[in-house]
C-alpha cells in the first residue's frame, strides 16, 4: 500500500504567506498541529477555570458563591469543554505532529480538509461558549444532555446542539486524514507490525471517531427534533423513550472515553522503551490489545445506566462485556512493567509523567472494575465514586499522557530542551494535588455522596475542602506547565537530533527543530529504526 | 546477586505500598452496610472486589517501583534485551479471566436477587417532580409529598447568613417522611412527572431511576428501626440537590397504626387535598424563585 | 501523472466553509427561538458553504486535469470517501437503532410486555402495544400509514434501476464511450429525480390525507426522520450526478482516472442500499 510519495520543493516554497494568514490558510502537518495544541492548551485553561468555580463553591457546605443554576452550567461546560476542546484536540494536534514523522509521510494525506477540520473548531466552541451569555444562560443537563432535562433549557439547546454538530464534523474529518494517511503514505518498508504504537492506536482511535461520532450527531438530532418539530422520540406520551436516548448516547459515549485514552496508550509505549533503553515488551499483543479494547467498546454502552431499570439479562451482559475488557487493559499494564523490568531507566519528565500515568490510570482502572458490578454500581452510580473514576482514568490518565508527550517531543518542535527542573517541578506539584484532589472524591461517594450537586450536608465537609484544595494547587500547577512550555518555545538549550539517548523511530532522524517539510523523499525503513517491534530479538 | 537484591527490594517496597493501602482504609471506607439482606450482600461484594483490586494493585505497583528502584541507568544497570514472553503474556491474560469469572458467579446471584420483586406485601409508588417526591401506598390508598424541610430550605439560599452547620440534618430532612414496617417485603414502583430522577437511600443498598412515562420497580425488606436518609442520584435540574429522601422505618404494628391515623387525618382534608404539584412547591419552599436567574 | 505526493501550499477555501457553517448555524439557532435574523443567517451561510463547494471542487478539479495527482493522491481520496460513507452509515444507523429499540422494547414495554407491567397498569392502562403507533396519548392524532406494495415499491425499482443505469454509466466510461455514457448518466438524473418527485407527493398525501405527520408519534417520528434524511441525501445525490453529467459532457475523466465519477457512483450505491433498508424496516415490516 506504500506508494512512493514525495514531494516537490519549487511548489512549495512557491509562496508562503506570514502572520495571521500563515495559520488560516496553513496545509503544513506542523503548523496545524500546532494550532490544535495551541487550541487545546486554551481550552484546558477554560475547562480549568470553571473547574475551579465548581470546586469553589464545593469548599464549603452551604451556597456562597454561584447560584445551582450556574453552578449546573458550569459542570456541563466544563465537562464538553474538557472532553470536546481539550482532550480530544490535544490528540488530534499530536497525531498532526507526529504520524508523518512516525510513518515517513511528507504531509497529511488530505491537507486541505486537515485545514477545515482545525478551523471548525474555535467556531464551534464560540457557538457553545456563547450560551453562557444569553439570558437563560448554558446548557445545565450535563455533559449527557439527558432529556427531558435537557429539553428544558431555553433558547440554549438549539446552539449547544449545533455546536456539537460541528465538532463532530471536524472530529470525524480529522479522524479519516489520520486513518487515511496512515494507511497509505507510510514510506517503503514501514509494514503495519512495524508501525510505531502511537500510529497503531491512532489508526484504531480513527476508526472508532468516524463509527462513533455521526452516532452522536444522530442522537442530538433527535433532541433538536423532540423539542422544536414534535417528534416524540424520547417521550413516552408518544410511544417514545427517554431511556432510549441513553442508549444511543452511550453507544457513542462508551466508544468515545476509548477514544480519549488509546491514544494515550499510544504514547506511554512511545516513551517506556525510551527512558527504560529497552524495546517495548510483547509489542504484538499491545496492538491486539488495543484492537480487542476497540471492539469491545461497542458493546459496553449501558454499563453508564445499569439503574435504569433494563431487563436483567440485559444489566449481565452488559456487566460480563464490562468486566472482560479489563482484561486487555489489563495486558497493556503488565506489558509496560516488563518493558521497564531489568531496563536501564532514567527519570526526565517525559517518563515522569509516564510512570505517573501508570499507577494513577491503573488506579482508575481498578475503580472502573468496580462499577462494572452491577449491584455494587447501584450504589456507586452518579456519585462521587464515579466523579473518582472518570478523572483518574481522564487527568492521570489522558491528560497526563499528553503532558508527557508535550515534554517528550516539545524538543523536536521547538529546536530547545526545557527546563528539566522546572518540569520535574511541574510533575510532582501535579500529581501530589491531583491524588489530594481526586482521591477522597472515592470517600465522598461511598459515604453517599451524588454527583453534580452545588451544596451537600455536612458530613462531606471534610473531604470536599481538601479536594478543593487540591484542585487549587492542581490547577496553579498548570500555569507553570505553561509557562514552561512558553520558555522552550523561545529559547534554551539546543536539542540535538535525537533528543533522548535511547529514543528510536523516524521522527528522531529529522533534525531539531523539525523543518517544515520532512520526508520529501520517503526514508527507506527497516527493524534498525524501530525499537517497538518484538520481532527484534 | 541481581536476583536477590531484586527480591529485598520487593519485600521492602510491597511493605510500604501495604501500610499506604491500609492508610487509604483508615482514612475512610465508608461505605455503608445497610439494613437489608441485599444491602448486605451488596457491601460484601463492594469488600470483595475492593479486596480483588487491592491485592491486584500492591502486586502490581510492586513490581513497578522494585523495577523503578533497582534498573536505574544511574545505577549503571545495562538493559537487557528480551522483548516477549508467550508463558507470561498467557499468564497474565489467564489468571485475570480466572478472578473476574469468579467475581461474576456472586455479582449475577446478588443481582437476580434485587430483580426479584414479586410478593410483596407493601406497594409504594414513588413519583419524582421537580423538585420533591410523592409517595402512595397503593393498597391503604394514602399519599403524600415529601420535600426539603423549612430550616434546611431557608439555609441553603445564597448567602443566607445561616451556619450550616446549626441546621439539624442539612439537606438530609424532609416536612413528611416514608413511613415503612419493618421486615415486610415492600416494592417501590418508581417514576416521573417530569425529567428523570434517581431514588436513592444508601442503606437500602440500591438507587433506581425514576423516569417519566416508565415504572421501575424494585424491593426492599428492612430489619432494623431507624431513619435513613438519602437524596436524589440523578441531575433533574436546579434544584436536584435539594430533594431529600427520608425513609423512616417503625414496627409493623406503628406502621398499621400510623396507616390508620394517615387515612382519617387524609379524609379529613378531603376535597382540598393538594392534588397539584404546584401548589405545594409554591406553599412550602416561599423562596423557591428568589434564586430564578 | 506526478511523481510527487501533491500538497497544496495554501487552502483558502476551509476558512470559508468555516464561516459559512458558523452562520448556518447560528442563523439557524436564532431561527428556532424565533429570532427575525434567524432565517437570513441562515440562508447567508447556506449561500457562503454552497460557493465554498464549489470553489473547493473546482480548485481540485483544475489541479486533477493538470495531472498534479498522482496515484497515491487518488488513492487518498478514495479511502477518504470510504471512510466518509462509513461515517454516514453510522448516521443512519442512529435512527435505524431508534427504530428497532422503539418497536423492539419501549412500545411493548409500554403495552405492559416484559419489564413494561406496571408501567402499563399504573400509568397506560388503555394502552395497547402496536405498531404502527403514535403512542399512549395518540400524540398528533390518528394517522393512516402509507403501504408498502404501491409507491414505495415503485420507489425500490426505480431507485434500484438508477444503480444500474449508473453502473452501465461506468462502464461505458471505461470502454470511453462518451455518448453512452453522458446518456446513462442523463438517465440516472432522471430516476433519481423521479424518485424525488414520488417521494415529495408522498409526503404531501401522509399530511394531507393520511393525517401522518412528524408528530405522530413515534411511528411519525422514525418514519420521516428516517425517510426525510435518505431524501435529502438522494438530493444531494442528484445534485452531484448533474454535477458530474455536466463534467462528462464537458470532457472530464479518463479511461483510468476517473475518481470523481466514482466517488459519487459509490455514494449513490450507499443511498440505494440505505433505501433498501428502509423499504424493509420502515415500509414492508
Ligand atoms: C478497566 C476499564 C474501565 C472500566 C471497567 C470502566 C467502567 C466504567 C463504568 C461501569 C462506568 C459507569 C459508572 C456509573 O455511572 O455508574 C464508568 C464511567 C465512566 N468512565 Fe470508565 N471504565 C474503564 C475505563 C475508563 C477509561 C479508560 C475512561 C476514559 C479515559 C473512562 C471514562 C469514564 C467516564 C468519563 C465515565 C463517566 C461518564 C459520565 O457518567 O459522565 N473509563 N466507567
Ligand atoms: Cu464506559
Ligand atoms: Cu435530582
Amino acid at each position: 500500500m506504500s506508494y512512493e510519495t514525495t514531494l516537490s520543493h519549487d511548489e512549495h516554497h512557491a509562496e508562503h504567506p506570514t502572520g495571521l494568514k500563515r495559520w488560516v490558510f496553513t496545509t503544513n502537518h506542523k503548523e496545524i498541529g500546532t494550532l490544535y495544541l495551541i487550541f487545546s492548551l486554551i481550552a484546558f485553561m477554560l475547562g480549568g477555570a470553571m473547574a475551579m468555580v465548581i470546586r469553589a463553591e464545593l469548599f464549603i457546605p452551604g451556597l456562597q458563591l454561584v447560584n445551582p443554576e450556574f453552578f449546573n452550567q458550569m459542570t456541563t461546560m466544563h465537562a464538553l469543554v474538557m472532553i470536546f476542546g481539550a482532550v480530544m484536540p490535544a490528540f488530534v494536534g499530536l497525531a498532526n505532529w507526529m504520524v508523518p514523522l512516525m510513518i515517513g509521510a511528507p504531509d497529511m494525506a488530505l491537507p486541505r480538509m486537515n485545514n477545515w477540520s482545525f478551523w471548525i473548531l474555535p467556531f464551534a466552541f464560540f457557538l457553545l461558549l456563547m450560551t453562557l451569555f444569553l439570558p437563560s444562560g448554558g446548557p445545565a443537563s450535563g455533559w449527557t444532555l439527558y432529556p427531558p432535562l435537557s429539553l428544558q433549557g431555553g433558547t440554549n439547546i438549539a446552539f449547544v446542539i449545533f455546536a456539537i454538530h460541528l465538532m463532530g464534523i471536524s472530529s470525524i474529518m480529522g479522524a479519516i486524514n489520520i486513518i487515511v494517511t496512515i494507511l497509505n503514505m507510510r514510506a517503503p518498508g514501514m509494514t503495519l507490525l512495524r508501525m510505531p504504537l502511537f500510529v497503531w492506536t491512532w489508526l484504531i482511535t480513527g476508526f472508532l471517531l468516524i463509527a462513533v461520532m455521526p452516532v452522536l450527531a444522530g442522537a442530538v438530532t433527535m433532541l433538536l427534533t423532540d423539542r422544536f418539530f414534535g417528534t416524540s422520540f424520547f417521550n413516552a406520551a408518544g410511544g417514545g423513550d427517554p431511556v432510549m436516548y441513553q442508549h444511543i448516547f452511550w453507544f457513542f459515549g462508551h466508544p468515545e472515553v476509548y477514544i480519549m485514552i488509546l491514544p494515550a496508550f499510544g504514547i506511554i509505549s512511545e516513551i517506556l522503551p525510551t527512558f527504560s533503553r529497552k524495546p517495548l515488551f510483547g509489542y504484538t499483543s499491545m496492538v491486539y490489545a488495543t484492537a480487542s479494547i476497540a471492539f469491545l467498546s461497542f458493546i459496553v454502552w449501558a454499563h453508564h445506566m445499569f439503574t435504569v431499570g433494563m431487563p436483567l439479562g440485559g444489566n449481565l451482559f452488559f456487566m460480563y462485556a464490562t468486566m472482560v475488557i479489563a482484561v486487555p487493559t489489563g495486558v497493556k499494564v503488565f506489558n509496560w512493567i516488563s518493558t521497564m523490568w531489568r531496563g536501564s531507566m532514567s527519570f526526565e519528565t517525559p517518563m515522569l509523567f509516564a510512570l505517573g500515568f501508570i499507577v494513577l490510570f491503573t488506579i482508575g482502572g481498578f475503580s472502573g472494575l468496580m462499577l462494572a458490578i452491577v449491584p455494587a454500581d447501584f450504589q456507586y452510580h452518579d456519585t462521587y465514586f464515579v466523579v473518582a473514576h472518570f478523572h483518574y482514568v481522564l487527568v492521570t490518565g489522558s491528560v497526563f499522557a499528553i503532558m508527557a508527550g508535550v515534554y517528550y517531543w516539545l524538543p523536536k518542535w521547538t529546536g530547545y530542551m526545557y527546563n528539566e527542573k522546572l518540569g520535574k517541578i511541574h510533575f510532582w506539584w501535579s500529581a501530589i494535588s491531583v491524588n489530594v484532589l481526586f482521591f477522597p472524591q472515592h470517600y465522598l461517594g461511598l459515604a453517599g455522596m451524588p454527583r453534580r450537586i452545588p451544596d451537600y450536608a455536612v458530613q462531606f465537609a471534610e473531604f470536599n475542602m481538601i479536594s478543593s484544595i487540591g484542585g487549587f494547587a492542581f490547577g496553579l500547577a498548570q500555569l507553570l506547565f505553561i509557562y514552561i512550555i512558553w520558555q522552550a518555545a523561545r529559547g534554551g538549550e539546543r536539542a540535538t537530533d535525537q533528543v533522548w539517548d535511547g529514543a528510536r523511530g523516524l521522527e528522531w532522524t529529522v533534525p531539531s527543530p523539525a523543518p517544515l517539510h520532512t520526508f520529501d523523499t520517503p526514508p527507506k525503513v527497516d527493524d534498525s529504526v524501530t525499537v517497538h517491534s518484538d520481532t527484534l530479538a | 546477586m541481581k536476583r536477590t537484591n531484586e527480591l529485598i527490594v520487593a519485600l521492602a517496597v510491597m511493605a510500604v505500598i501495604i501500610v499506604v493501602t491500609w492508610g487509604i482504609y483508615a482514612v475512610g471506607d465508608n461505605m455503608p452496610g445497610g439494613v437489608t439482606p441485599f444491602s448486605k450482600d451488596v457491601y460484601q461484594l463492594h469488600n470483595v472486589i475492593l479486596a480483588v483490586v487491592t491485592v491486584i494493585g500492591v502486586l502490581v505497583f510492586t513490581a513497578m517501583f522494585t523495577s523503578i528502584i533497582v534498573h536505574r541507568k544511574s545505577k549503571g544497570q545495562e538493559p537487557a534485551k528480551f522483548t516477549h514472553s508467550t508463558a507470561a503474556e498467557i499468564t497474565w491474560t489467564a489468571i485475570p479471566v480466572l478472578i473476574l469469572v469468579i467475581m461474576a458467579i456472586p455479582a449475577t446471584g446478588v443481582l437476580i436477587d434485587m430483580e426479584e420483586t414479586g410478593g410483596a406485601d407493601i406497594n409504594i409508588k414513588v413519583t419524582g417532580y421537580q423538585w420533591l417526591w410523592q409517595y402512595e401506598y397503593l393498597e391503604d390508598e394514602i399519599g403524600f409529598y415529601s420535600t426539603l424541610d423549612r430550616d434546611s430550605n431557608a439555609a441553603r439560599q445564597i448567602n443566607s447568613g445561616v451556619d450550616v452547620h446549626t441546621v439539624e440534618n442539612y439537606l438530609l430532612e424532609v416536612d413528611k417522611r416514608l413511613i415503612v414496617p419493618t421486615d415486610t417485603k415492600i416494592r417501590f414502583l418508581l417514576t416521573s412527572g417530569d425529567v428523570i430522577h434517581s431514588w436513592w437511600v444508601p442503606e437500602l443498598g440500591w438507587k433506581r431511576d425514576a423516569i417519566p412515562g416508565m415504572v421501575n420497580e424494585a424491593w426492599t425488606l428492612i430489619e432494623e428501626e431507624g431513619i435513613y436518609r438519602g437524596q436524589c442520584a440523578e441531575l433533574c435540574g436546579k434544584d436536584h440537590g435539594f430533594m431529600p429522601i427520608v425513609v423512616e422505618a417503625v414496627s409493623p404494628s406503628e406502621y398499621r397504626q400510623w396507616v390508620a391515623d394517615r387515612k382519617a387525618e387524609q379524609a379529613a382534608e378531603a376535597g382540598d387535598e393538594p392534588s397539584e404539584v404546584q401548589q405545594i412547591t409554591a406553599a412550602d419552599e416561599p423562596a423557591h424563585n428568589a434564586d430564578q436567574g | 501523472m506526478a511523481e510527487h505526493y501533491y500538497v497544496p501550499h495554501t487552502a483558502k477555501w476551509p476558512i470559508v466553509g468555516s464561516i459559512g457553517l458558523f452562520v448556518m448555524m447560528l442563523g439557524a439557532g436564532s431561527w428556532l427561538n424565533q429570532a427575525a435574523i434567524g432565517p437570513w443567517f441562515t440562508l447567508a451561510g447556506s449561500v457562503i458553504v454552497l460557493v465554498m463547494i464549489f470553489g473547493w471542487f473546482a480548485q481540485v478539479i483544475g489541479e486533477s486535469e493538470q495531472g498534479l495527482y498522482n496515484r497515491a493522491v487518488d488513492g487518498s481520496f478514495r479511502q477518504g470517501m470510504i471512510w466518509f460513507i462509513f461515517s454516514e452509515v453510522m448516521f443512519f444507523a442512529a435512527f435505524f437503532g431508534a427504530l428497532f429499540y422503539a418497536r423492539m422494547f419501549a412500545v411493548p414495554w409500554l403495552g405492559g410486555e416484559g419489564a413494561g407491567a406496571m408501567t402499563n397498569e399504573l400509568l397506560f392502562p388503555e394502552f395497547d402495544a402496536a405498531w404502527p403507533t403514535a403512542g399512549p396519548a395518540q400524540l398528533g392524532g390518528d394517522f393512516q400509514i402509507i403501504p408498502a406494495f404501491e409507491l414505495p415499491l415503485l420507489n425500490t425499482l426505480i431507485l434500484l434501476t438508477s444503480g444500474l443505469t449508473i453502473t452501465l454509466a461506468h462502464w461505458a466510461l471505461k470502454k470511453a464511450k462518451r455518448g453512452a455514457l453522458v446518456g446513462w448518466m442523463a438517465a440516472t438524473v432522471a430516476l433519481g429525480s423521479i424518485f424525488l418527485y414520488f417521494q415529495a407527493s408522498e409526503y404531501v398525501h401522509a399530511y394531507q390525507d393520511l393525517g401522518l405527520t412528524l408528530g405522530s408519534g413515534i411511528y411519525g417520528s422514525t418514519f420521516f426522520m428516517l425517510t426525510g434524511f435518505h431524501g435529502l441525501h438522494v438530493t444531494l445525490g442528484t445534485i452531484m450526478l448533474i454535477v458530474i453529467t455536466l463534467r462528462c459532457m464537458a470532457g472530464h475523466f479518463s479511461k483510468k482516472n476517473h475518481f470523481g465519477f466514482e466517488a459519487v457512483a459509490w455514494y449513490w450505491h450507499f443511498v440505494d442500499v440505505v433505501w433498501l433498508g428502509l423499504f424493509v424496516f420502515v415500509y414492508v415490516i
